[in-house]
């Protein structure tokens, strides 16, 4: 392909050119998708571990979106010129498990510092994710976030909801999205961004529902979907109801919709938590809860799945270079640096040392949404159905989701057509992915 | 009419005065081509880790996907109107301008310069004007009582795309249209005036003829330019979206490349993408270049 052989040899002359600059210390390349306030932090942190060690260099990156990043990696892999480090999404990491000659566990990473590696420090719920089915941890988190509710208390008061209680399931945000329309307080009750992240996979999660077969593909590459089973088909035909009432409002593929709820157009959204810093700065008056669920559903609420992304190490370096990652990652364990993340960002805190100094330090008292996504994901011992989902190709099934929910949304099709759809579709991308 | 040939007394310099543009060619254009031939050819995981050879089983695939029929279609729906849309206001704004007695040059510089803004840019402009969620326009549609959803609704998505689209070629078809109605002798039109034919009349029976080579050129530039250059509209604007209602061909290769991590089957696409363009190519050469007289 064209395209790719000029992104690998962009990708080797930009690294013949990195390395060439250094002889005394090691540098770490570090390639990363973070903009804005999240590159600041990146960057912030390179400099912090630079300046605290004088044998390695960390070289933060940016590359892009994060399927603009994860293909940068690709790349360089294939022409052989790999960078050490590479920020990879939560849909990336099936990919990414895929390739085992191409990465190096960070769990082996860890331990190399000499310090033998403790899984338990880490936060469950996310370690789980980035680890292998036999349980060794393959990545780093680095900014995990979990979906929940946001909404706009001037609204709630307008339509004459109580503006202190947040809808907490599913039939309380449809009434309350109705209500927010019908009294005039808005033309929009209700939006959501990445329906197929928070309204199938997490919504599989949290309401104790099958994604996929084989743990949703946590054990096993060849998973069949099974996201047309009545939960889900109830749910999605609400939404397209909603639609029709134009009391929802569709706003895009990944988080276009936040635009609908800055500019108070809709009254209800659910969103990554990691949404939270554009909320606080549009100044709104706006309120947190947990992701809703539908209580006629048994063991609902159950836990949510982490987003976001996680640092993977890539193969092809020499050992030292490794020593140098692991350092880096234990500079980045330390609970100070994730307290500092957590409270920044509004990612989650990746130790559980750092998730108890952010509780001590009184912040949640001052936040009290904030602990609302760790809560979730923290709540309850996981099940089959709740560890996340993990697939080969979980970018191109989403778009198949995405392209059956439009046509829906559209009125072409019912909920139920729209997922026999998806399931039928995204069997056969699975299957053909599988035996690539 | 024989001009004294130009003839090189030293046998190398010719051939390293060509080597640059050979070298170019080379590495830009035989060696990704190349590339692209042989990935077409094999099925592989993301990371080249194992590969295998599959012969022209791509390509079955590819011809068999009815997805790649459904973007074929878009293709060709969203090429013959954004051609057709480009070349008539092209063509309506350079005789315009050329009646222009005073401010001719200012409004022609105007007219080019949107030619200048990235594929890319031009798509984001669109959006922040019709985009649902955030455009001014949009909003207003609404307010009016439009149900304006490009985000669910595939005609009106289409109809925003090839908007932007042809808005950008406008401006070099406009360049080249007053460049064409310059090279037609007034002599012609003021006999047809003389001899009592209408404004309109000279149009079709004089202007638009002696033009047709400029428009047979545009025609197959402006074809290249909507099945290739438009990628950065359509990842801007809709990426594709709703549903595959604006999955061009060459978005396709991006998608299946780039986000679906089948680069066998892309490089495949690619492929038959080349062939098209060269096909072009050809034609350009044989009917265009024999009848343009670049005034």
């Amino acid at each position: 392909m064209r395209f790719q052989g000029l992104a690998a040899s962009a990708a080797v002359t930009f690294t013949l050119l990195s390395t060439t600059s250094a002889f005394a210390v090691t540098e770490i390349s570090w390639w990363h998708a973070m903009t804005g306030a999240n590159n600041e932090v990146v960057e912030t942190l390179s400099r912090e571990f630079n300046e605290s060690q004088s044998d390695y260099k960390v070289v933060p990156v940016f590359k892009g979106t994060y399927p603009d990043t994860l293909n940068a990696g690709i790349a360089a892999f294939r022409a052989k010129q790999p960078p050490h480090i590479i920020q990879v999404f939560d849909v990336g990491t099936g990919v990414m498990m895929g390739a085992e000659a191409a990465i190096k566990p960070v769990a082996d990473i860890l331990s190399m510092g000499g310090t033998a590696f403790d899984k338990s420090q880490y936060l469950p719920g996310i370690v789980a994710y980035y680890s292998k089915p036999d349980g060794t941890m393959l990545s780093f988190p680095y900014n995990s976030s979990s979906p929940i509710l946001y909404y706009n208390k001037d609204l709630f008061q307008k339509a004459g909801l109580d503006p202190e209680t947040p809808p907490k399931t599913w039939p309380e945000v449809f009434d309350a999205a109705r209500k927010v329309k019908a009294s005039g307080a808005s033309n929009c009750g209700y939006t959501s961004t990445w329906l197929t992240w928070i309204g199938l996979e997490n919504f599989a999660a949290w309401n104790n529902q099958q994604y996929g077969t084989k743990q949703n593909g946590l054990g096993g590459l060849d998973v069949e979907l099974t996201i047309n089973t009545p939960v889900f088909v109830k749910h999605f035909q609400n939404i397209a109801d909603l639609a029709k009432e134009n009391v929802f409002r569709y706003g895009g593929r990944t988080s276009e919709a936040k635009q609908l709820f800055l500019s108070g157009e809709c009254a209800i959204m659910t969103e990554s938590s990691g949404g939270l810093g554009d909320v606080v700065k549009s100044g709104m008056n706006y309120g947190l809860g947990q992701l809703p669920y539908y209580p006629d559903v048994e063991g609902a609420p159950q836990n949510t799945t982490p987003g976001g992304a996680s640092l993977w190490v890539m193969a092809g370096h020499d050992e030292e270079e490794y020593e140098g990652v692991a350092a880096f990652f234990s500079f980045l364990s330390q609970t100070k640096i994730q307290q500092r993340l957590h409270e920044v960002s509004g990612y989650l805190p990746v130790t559980l040392a750092a998730y108890e100094a952010t509780k001590k330090s009184g912040f949640y008292d001052k936040n009290p949404g904030r602990e609302i996504p760790i809560r979730q994901m923290m709540g309850k011992e996981p099940t089959d159905n709740s560890r996340g989902v993990r697939l080969i190709n979980l970018p191109a099934v989403r778009d198949i989701q995405n392209e059956e929910f439009e046509k829906m949304l559209a009125g072409e099709q019912t909920a139920q057509q729209a997922l026999d759809n998806a399931v039928k579709r995204g069997n056969a991308a699975i299957e053909q992915a599988v035996n690539r | 009419m024989a001009r004294p040939r130009v003839t090189f007394p030293n046998r190398i310099l010719p051939y390293l005065l060509l080597a640059p543009q050979v070298a170019i060619t080379l590495v830009f254009f035989y060696w990704p081509a190349s590339q692209a031939l042989y990935t077409s050819t094999l099925r592989e995981d993301a990371f080249g880790l194992a590969q295998e050879f599959v012969g022209l089983d791509n390509f079955r695939r590819v011809l068999g996907d009815p997805n790649y029929i459904n973007s074929l279609q878009v293709t060709g729906i969203f090429s013959v109107f954004t051609v057709a849309v480009a070349l008539g206001l092209g063509l309506l704004f350079a005789v315009m301008a050329e009646k222009l007695v005073r401010g001719r040059g200012f409004v022609r510089t105007l007219m080019i310069w949107p030619y200048a803004v990235a594929p890319a840019i031009a798509g984001m402009l669109w959006l922040f004007m019709f985009n649902p969620a955030m455009g001014s326009f949009a909003y207003m549609a609404r307010t009016a009582g439009y149900n304006w959803d490009p985000l669910l609704n595939g005609s009106q998505a289409m109809i925003l795309v090839i908007a932007a689209a042809a808005w950008k070629q406008i401006s070099y078809n406009f360049l080249f249209f007053v460049a064409g109605l310059q090279a037609i002798p007034k002599s012609l039109i003021e006999a047809a005036a003389i001899d009592g034919a209408g404004e309109t009349k000279r149009f079709w029976t004089i202007i638009f003829p002696l033009l047709a080579p400029t428009t047979f050129f545009l025609l197959v530039v402006n074809t290249v330019y909507a099945f290739f250059d438009t990628f950065g509209i359509i990842h801007a604007v809709t990426g594709g979206g709703p549903g595959k209602a604006t999955e061009t061909l060459v978005y396709k290769v991006y998608n299946d490349g780039f986000v679906n991590l089948n680069f066998g089957q892309s490089a495949a696409q690619s492929v038959i993408l080349m062939v098209i363009v060269i096909a072009l190519t050809a034609i350009q050469f044989r009917y265009v270049e024999r009848k343009v007289h670049y005034g």
